[in-house]
């Protein structure tokens, strides 16, 4: 793995842990490709990143709501500007409304798609660019959420699990090809998103979670519980018999 | 949710917003604040409750570098961005911040809202010294630029102003050059009061200055300190230093930090450093921010959390009104765990900035019902000799003695009902002393 000097292509490049894997690569003088939905927000995060020592960074944008063909485009364009990928992050996504969810099946489709369908779109693109080159590292951002589907957040816990279990055959695929796939699976995170929700010792801000990634990458992880403790949550969490845990609120 | 300031004291219900960008800071004024009151605020690290209200406008996210010229050391950035990001980058290319607090975690906005000062005050003068200009976002909604040459009455009001003028989008700050990230640190003892200052009034020329005093020390000891002078090593090095943090993870027993132990700490500190050699060569980070090591270090206090009194006295009555001081604590056996002295420079033009000619005490006191009244009696004291109480650290004082504290209050409430009349950036300290 290359440390520094690299080349790295970050998909939801906005979201707060995105933002801060993109600084650590900075700081370690590597050229970043973002892409993201806004493009102010994207522009000044390419000046904060040149300021902190990206080699170099461009930008892109695309809702990634919509699925078309515009994501193999957008994809494609990056790969050609980078030339040579070492890193690509997929890291979108968003925190959907359970409630809203279980009346508007509309609703649902949507988080699926910027949850789920979009990510493989990408994905699919991704792995067939790397498969051709013969190396790099795709690493993804899916949830412990996807781990048990709970009836507070099954939305987005189950359009999380379609993403790991693709990720998981993903990686054997690419195995052969010498491309690596690592998935980090994030517990509670402090972001804009979860800014009211009162915290509690198990929560971590996007920097901790961003370290975390970024030591998964260079080591060629393969599935990382960020941090590490939830990898024990969840494992008691999938224990508990069925007819115990739909009686559970959370 | 309930949240509170870094003293842990007072506690208050808020909504917290941390929008991520300025049409999202807007949107959300729009949105929250029609009605209600809000404060904005950086990292959290005024110790009492300038930033608290009903809303909250975290910064936290508009932490973005916008450039930096390392030629000539001028950085733009968001107000969110801490000191500590900005050291990261800068020094490696030989740049420094100008005026360093006692905790790299603040924010740029929060440097500024709180004026705040560091050891070398009495040569560098305060944070704002070096910043040429910023955006505040008025309550209007209207973005405007302030600086020395704009809106200069909204620079100075600023500067200093708690965060009750707007909030503050972005600043330029002018840099300094360095030629080594290691600070030399002189060690000097003080037998007591008389001694320490005498140091300080034959140090003015050093550049980093300030003592740490013993003040549960009483009679002949009374205000025995150790006097740190540092100035900047011409030695070129890049290593940075072994990094040890602790972290307090939760609220520790109050006990821990009772008389006890606070005179056993204070003794036995004071008495492992005069021992210790007087002149090493520190790295700048150890220099400057040695409490920073522990992270959450404010949870020592326990669950009441604690106050932090600081409080500067004109040179002439600084030895008389600091030794009353002194002796109240000791009588009322309100230990501190740390307390530091200070000689402060000039003061400057801004409206409520605290630094002014005199000595400076920084005393914490675990909170307790009893504490009040004997702080009341403190600020009687130091209104009386001409002092002032600092506004960034203070969760308690009266109106009153905040006028009397800093006279130029009129002009500000003046300033402040004609930019802000519905008094829409309001904070719990700004409604209990008027402003």
């Amino acid at each position: 793995m290359i440390d520094t000097n690299g080349k790295i292509l970050i998909i939801g490049a906005n979201s707060a842990i995105a933002k801060e894997v993109a600084r650590n690569y900075a700081a370690k003088k590597w050229e970043i490709y973002l892409i993201g939905r806004n493009k102010h927000n994207l522009n000044s995060l390419a000046d904060d990143l040149r300021v902190r020592g990206a080699s170099k960074v461009s930008c892109s944008i695309i809702d990634l709501s919509v699925i078309d063909e515009n994501i193999d485009a957008v994809v494609q364009a990056a790969f050609v500007e980078l030339e040579d990928v070492d890193v690509v992050l997929v890291a979108h996504g968003s925190l959907p409304n359970q409630l809203a969810c279980e009346s508007d099946f509309y609703l649902t489709q949507n988080e699926f798609n910027v949850n789920a369908l979009s990510v493989i779109a990408i994905l699919h693109k991704v792995a067939t660019l790397l498969e051709e080159k013969g190396h790099g590292t795709i690493a993804a951002i899916t949830s412990v959420a996807g781990d048990r589907g709970r009836q507070s957040n099954y939305v987005y816990g189950s359009a999380k699990a379609m993403v790991s279990t693709y990720l998981q055959g993903l990686r054997g695929r690419l195995f052969s090809r010498n491309v690596h796939v690592t998935e980090i699976r994030p517990g509670f995170v402090d972001t804009p998103m979860t800014a009211n929700i009162e915290k509690g010792p198990l929560w971590v801000g996007p920097e901790v979670v961003a370290k975390i990634i970024v030591h998964a990458i260079s080591k060629k992880r393969h599935t990382v519980y960020a941090p590490f403790y939830w990898r024990i949550i969840m494992m008691i969490i999938k224990l508990i018999p069925d007819s115990v845990f739909k009686r559970t609120k959370f | 949710m309930k949240t509170h300031g870094w003293g842990r004291y007072p506690s208050t219900d808020a909504k917290i917003v941390e929008p991520n960008s300025i049409s999202s800071l807007q949107e959300v004024i729009n949105r929250e604040m029609s009605n209600a009151r809000g404060i904005a605020r950086g990292a959290g690290r005024s110790y009492g409750d300038s930033a608290l209200s009903k809303i909250i406008l975290s910064t936290r996210y508009m932490d973005s570098f916008k450039s930096f010229d390392k030629y000539t050391g001028e950085l733009h950035c968001s107000s969110g961005l801490s000191l500590l990001e900005i050291l990261a980058v800068a020094v490696p290319c030989g740049w420094f911040v100008p005026v360093l607090p006692g905790t790299k975690f603040v924010t740029v906005g929060g440097a500024i809202a709180s004026d705040v000062h560091g050891k070398n005050h009495h040569v560098a003068g305060c944070f704002s010294e070096f910043v040429s200009q910023f955006e505040l976002l008025l309550a209007s909604g209207e973005i405007v630029t302030c600086s020395r040459t704009e809106n200069f009455n909204l620079f100075r009001a600023t500067c200093g102003g708690q965060g009750l003028t707007g909030i503050i989008i972005s600043a330029v700050l002018k840099l300094n050059k360095i030629t080594s990230e290691y600070i030399n640190q002189n060690t000097l003892v003080a037998q007591n009061l008389n001694e320490v200052f005498e140091l300080f009034e034959e140090n003015q020329g050093s550049t980093y200055s300030v003592a740490w005093l013993d003040c549960m020390a009483g009679n002949n000891s009374l205000g025995r300190s150790l006097l740190y002078l540092g100035e900047h090593s011409s030695r070129f090095s890049h290593s940075p230093p072994k990094k040890m943090s602790l972290n307090i993870p939760f609220s520790t027993p109050a006990l821990l930090l009772s008389k006890f132990s606070m005179r056993l700490f204070n003794n036995v500190y004071y008495h492992y450093s005069k021992s210790g050699s007087s002149s090493t060569s520190k790295h700048y980070d150890k220099y400057f921010f040695p409490l920073d090591a522990i992270q959450n270090w404010n949870r020592l206090y326990g669950s009441q959390g604690f106050v932090q009194y600081q409080f500067v006295l004109p040179d002439e009555v600084a030895k008389e009104g600091i030794t009353k001081i002194l002796e109240i604590i000791l009588k009322e056996g309100k230990g501190s765990f740390l307390s530091v002295l200070k000689k402060l420079g000039n003061s400057n033009e801004n409206l409520l900035s605290f630094p002014m000619d005199g000595y400076t005490l920084t005393l914490d006191f675990k909170f307790e019902k009893s504490l009040i009244p004997i702080l009341n009696r403190l600020d009687d004291i130091v209104v009386t000799l001409g002092g002032k109480i600092y506004l960034a650290k203070d969760a308690r004082m009266s109106q009153h003695t905040f006028r009397k504290c800093y006279p130029n209050w009129e002009e500000f409430v003046a300033l402040k009902n004609e930019i802000d009349p519905l008094n829409k950036f309001s904070s719990l300290q700004s409604s209990r002393i008027g402003i």
